[in-house]
């Protein structure tokens, strides 16, 4: 894998003092969202604004000299990007605490969220110091694969297994409960990119043309229609209609984008719409879904019903182009208005404006992740790169997609916005991931036209003279 | 693997669009439709929660919001909840009738004449407040009105609306029974959930304003219509003779069931005169006189003074005033002394006097004389508009005549106000159903000369007895009371 950005002596500067920059503006859109909801709830600004917003100055700046020390090359958007959006998040789970308390109800999700934050910025920074070449990742293929089944399964154990709103996915062990499909996705990531990587050549054979495509060989079918099973099963045993999408479409591009085939698109999306016609018959909780979702206002006051879609477009159209502003909507009318529907909670009190913005961020983070795919050097990077910018894309798109109506309504949190502890740790995960790969990537090429590397490696040195 | 890579982030470049273009669409294109939807209580709270604007009658709020320290920070406020609940109609945290309901727009400070106040509240960073409305009513007319009413008996069912026959502005409009629009506006819910059931299942109906929304046969009143009717035709005038006589017997019957009578009234032999006709409530004449005209020119007759239209915008709902349009010349018999499927509601029947008093133009009646801004600027005055020529100048002063001589010598001598010249007709109307007593009607308008208001009482139902509900009895004092008031 020849890389044009190497080959032409381009050398990606390290950028670690514009990294800083924008995790200051990060840190005014969090701390300030933070005092915002002060002032706007409770009309002045919070006692503990210092602390608050020293706690969090602390967990980025952390992560930020940590990413200075052992990933110095690493892309600069990323983590200025996620802290932005979780500095946002917390702002908006600590506004709904204040909601709940007014109606009587205390609860300390926004102190929870930080908890788990820090958490997440402890795995965060841990990955990026245990793992100082993401290539390692790819001897424990297997191993990912067998434990992201393995957390898959517990939640259908006795005794620690929970359904929580229909899907069976949580795990309880004492006081802790834990998503544990949240993990297993990043793991799932890291099989599939270590297995393609393997296997790429034997699925990229091509089979029958059918219109300009190759269809895969017949007996190669044996890993999609796997994955396609998995993805059903999650469905119809768990109830789990967001992990079901996420896992096969994940599948589907890190296969396309290792084979190049775009058959594998043709058979995956035949695949899909099999599997979506089937589950849309036979799994009545999907039907269901489906029904309320073409038509959200006959069913608003029904049970099971689209009271909570309802009220989100109620809550976003209240809004409006740049919201009611903290304290002056209801986002507690919303069931789960700081977890799954976080985005109507700023939909309804930071508007249009707001929504787009944090759309955007996270188009940013799949920008840079898929740009650290483009110039990654080995083909494993690529892949586990591509692979945890589409997770994350098909998560915002079908969590996103469903509270603003686009598609069916799907349970996901929202990354790192979402009030959940599993789900903001592996995101967490994710970005050190990209970060570790980015950094490989933009870092320059060992010089190899050293005195002793001439003979070793004949046709670098080639093109370095000749340029 | 770049290429797929590239085609990859086209994809997600697509998934991403495709959110804010929904995004877009549901908070910016969308949102109006959703925010109009019942079941949004986003924006019912908020205009619960708004400084609305007051309604006045004169220089006095007969609705207002007063500021109250919870959760909605006002509360709306009826200061004479009994007497203008069929009018104001209640503001509830689920939902509006009356004024408060049409003109919810101005009230809530959404209306677009409110634009300016709006804008500068929005930057000034005020709250929005409402606009207010100042209606037509005349307080006395509606004093007089309402006690009129309340002095039948706490029981009695039937209403009463006064308009100024050169305008149609409504000065009075009483509805009975009624109901306090301060237990709905309360914020205590479940109280005002419990209110409004039992208000809507108690079998008086007092959430109806049956000056507007309840049809009866309006009976002999309904004789000015088709006076007016064989008027027009140009055979007649006041000082002309009609056909009389005690007994009439409707074309295409025999026997008792097609025979009208006059229950006692004298009505002459043969031929009497037009005033006699009037002033004694003749049915064989009127009976009569809608066979002569026939049915064509009865329903172009009271199609003119505003049967089988809406016309009144201000309140809703308004119940259309029935003529039938088709019907056999024994029907067409009936309909001459207001019976048959001849309805309509008491507003139409001040309408017919409205029409007569005003040279024949009867103009579209309205509540709603100004739209104030919340700093009580005049922003819209409302303009007089006419509803239609119901009848000629010529024709009105000849029935003018007729209803005059009723007062003076015929059965609505109680409506007589000494010094003044009133016009007035009487009507007892047959319910048509078993065990219900007949229907009082009232129409009166003064002074004859230089109208000034126009009346019409209708009682449906009062703890009298059965053989004393006539028209001229009870309705008589309290149209009297009501044009005294506006008079004087």
């Amino acid at each position: 894998m020849a890389q044009s950005g190497t080959l032409m002596g381009f050398v990606h500067r390290r950028r670690r003092g514009a990294e800083l920059f924008l995790l200051v503006i990060a840190l005014v859109v969090g701390i300030g969202a933070y005092a915002a909801v002060g002032i706007g709830v409770e009309g002045k600004v919070p006692a503990d604004i210092v602390g608050y917003g020293g706690g969090l100055a602390a967990l980025v700046i952390a992560a930020h000299v940590v990413v200075r020390l052992v990933a110095p090359y690493a892309d600069p958007v990323l983590l200025p990007v996620v802290a932005a959006l979780n500095g946002l998040g917390l702002a908006v789970i600590h506004r709904l605490d204040l909601a709940y308390e007014a109606s009587g109800i205390k609860h300390d999700y926004a102190q929870q969220q930080l908890i788990w934050m820090t958490v997440g910025v402890v795995l965060f920074i841990g990955t990026l110091l245990l793992l100082r070449d993401h290539r390692v990742l790819q001897r424990f293929t297997y191993t990912s694969g067998l434990v992201a089944i393995g957390l898959l399964l517990l939640p259908m154990l006795p005794g620690i297994g929970r359904t929580i709103n229909g899907a069976r996915i949580w795990i309880h062990l004492g006081p802790f409960s834990f998503q544990p499909g949240e993990v297993a996705k990043v793991l799932l990531v890291v099989a599939f990119a270590g297995y393609l990587v393997l296997h790429r050549d034997a699925l990229a054979l091509a089979g029958r043309r059918v219109v300009f495509v190759d269809l895969p060989r017949g007996r190669d079918l044996g890993p999609i229609l796997g994955m396609w099973l998995v993805s059903l099963g999650i469905l119809v045993f768990q109830s789990d209609l967001g992990s079901s999408l996420l896992f096969f479409g994940l599948f589907l591009v890190t296969l396309y984008v290792a084979t190049e085939r775009p058959g594998w698109l043709v058979v995956g999306g035949l695949l899909f719409l099999a599997g979506a016609t089937l589950a849309y018959r036979l799994v009545p909780h999907v039907g269901q879904r489906v029904d309320v979702w073409l038509h959200p206002f006959n069913y608003y006051d029904k049970n099971p019903g689209s009271f909570q879609p309802v009220e989100a477009q109620f809550g976003m159209g209240w809004g409006g182009l740049i919201g009611r502003g903290f304290g002056n909507g209801s986002p507690e009318r919303v069931p789960y208005a700081n977890s799954d529907f976080i985005l109507s909670s700023i939909g309804e009190e930071l508007g249009l404006t707001a929504v787009i913005a944090v759309i955007l961020l996270y188009g940013l983070v799949v920008e840079r992740a898929l740009r650290a795919a483009l110039i990654s050097r080995d083909p494993f990077g690529k892949l586990l790169a591509t692979g945890l910018a589409a997770i994350f894309t098909l998560q915002v798109f079908v969590v996103i997609g469903g509270v603003t109506g686009l598609i069916p309504l799907t349970g996901l949190t929202t990354p790192f916005l979402s009030y959940g502890g599993s789900s903001l740790v592996a995101n967490w995960v994710i970005i050190a991931l990209l970060i570790r790969i980015s950094d490989q990537a933009r870092r320059p090429v060992p010089d190899l036209s050293g005195e002793d590397d001439t003979d070793a490696d004949l046709e670098s040195t080639q093109v370095v003279r000749m340029t | 693997m770049n290429k797929p890579i590239r085609t990859i982030s086209m994809f997600c470049l697509l998934l991403f669009l495709a959110l804010m273009i929904n995004a877009t669409y549901l908070q910016y294109y969308k949102a109006s439709s959703l925010d109009k939807d019942p079941r949004n209580r986003r924006v019912i709270v908020a205009a619960y929660s708004r400084e609305r604007g007051a309604i006045l009658v004169g220089r006095e709020p007969v609705a207002e919001s007063l500021p109250k320290d919870d959760q909605y920070k006002f509360q709306r406020t009826y200061s004479q909840p009994l007497r203008y609940a069929p009018i104001t109609g209640f503001f509830s945290y689920y939902n509006q009738t009356g004024v408060e309901q049409t003109q919810n727009a101005v009230l809530s400070g959404d209306d677009p004449d409110l634009f300016v106040t709006k804008l500068i509240d929005l930057l000034s960073n005020n709250p929005t407040k409402g606009g207010s409305v100042q209606l037509t009513i005349n307080p006395k007319a509606q004093n007089a009105a309402y006690d009129g009413l309340k002095a039948l008996g706490n029981n009695v069912q039937g209403a009463v609306v006064a308009l100024e026959p050169s305008t149609g502005k409504i000065l009075a409009m009483v509805s009975s029974p009624t109901f306090d629009p301060n237990k709905l506006a309360s914020h205590d819910l479940s109280s005002v959930t419990d209110t409004y059931k039992s208000l809507n299942d108690d079998p008086a109906e007092p959430l109806l304003n049956r000056a507007i929304q309840t049809t009866l046969p309006p009976g002999s009143t309904f004789k000015l219509v088709t006076a007016a009717a064989a008027i027009e035709s140009g055979n007649y005038t006041a000082a002309d003779k009609v056909p009389g006589g005690p007994t009439y017997q409707l074309p295409l019957t025999s026997g008792p069931s097609g025979l009208i009578d006059n229950e006692g009234r004298d009505c002459g032999t043969d031929r009497i005169p037009f005033t006699q006709a009037m002033g004694n409530s003749c049915n064989t004449s009127f009976a009569a006189l809608a066979n002569e005209v026939g049915a064509e020119a009865m329903t172009k007759q009271a199609e003119a003074f505003g049967f089988n239209s809406h016309y009144l915008d201000d309140l809703r709902p308004q119940a259309i005033s029935q003529f039938p349009t088709k019907m056999d010349a024994a029907e067409t018999g009936q309909t001459g002394f207001g019976q048959f499927d001849v309805t309509a509601t008491p507003l139409q029947m001040a309408m017919v006097a409205a029409g007569i008093a005003n040279a024949g133009t009867v103009m579209k009646p309205y509540i709603v004389d100004e739209v104030q801004s919340p700093n009580y600027d005049v922003i819209n005055k409302i303009q007089p508009e006419e509803l239609s020529q119901a009848v000629t100048s010529t024709t009105a002063s000849e029935l003018t005549k007729l209803m005059v001589y009723t007062v003076d010598h015929g059965t609505a001598i109680p409506a007589a106000i000494p010094g003044i010249v009133v016009a007035g007709k009487t009507g007892t109307a047959q319910s048509g159903i078993t065990n219900v007593p007949p229907y009082a009607w009232f129409v009166s308008f003064a002074p004859a000369d230089d109208p000034k208001v126009a009346v019409a009482v209708m009682i449906q139902k009062a703890d009298i007895p059965r053989d004393e509900i006539a028209g001229g009895v009870y309705g008589g004092p309290i149209a009297k009371a009501i044009m005294e008031a506006v008079i004087q």
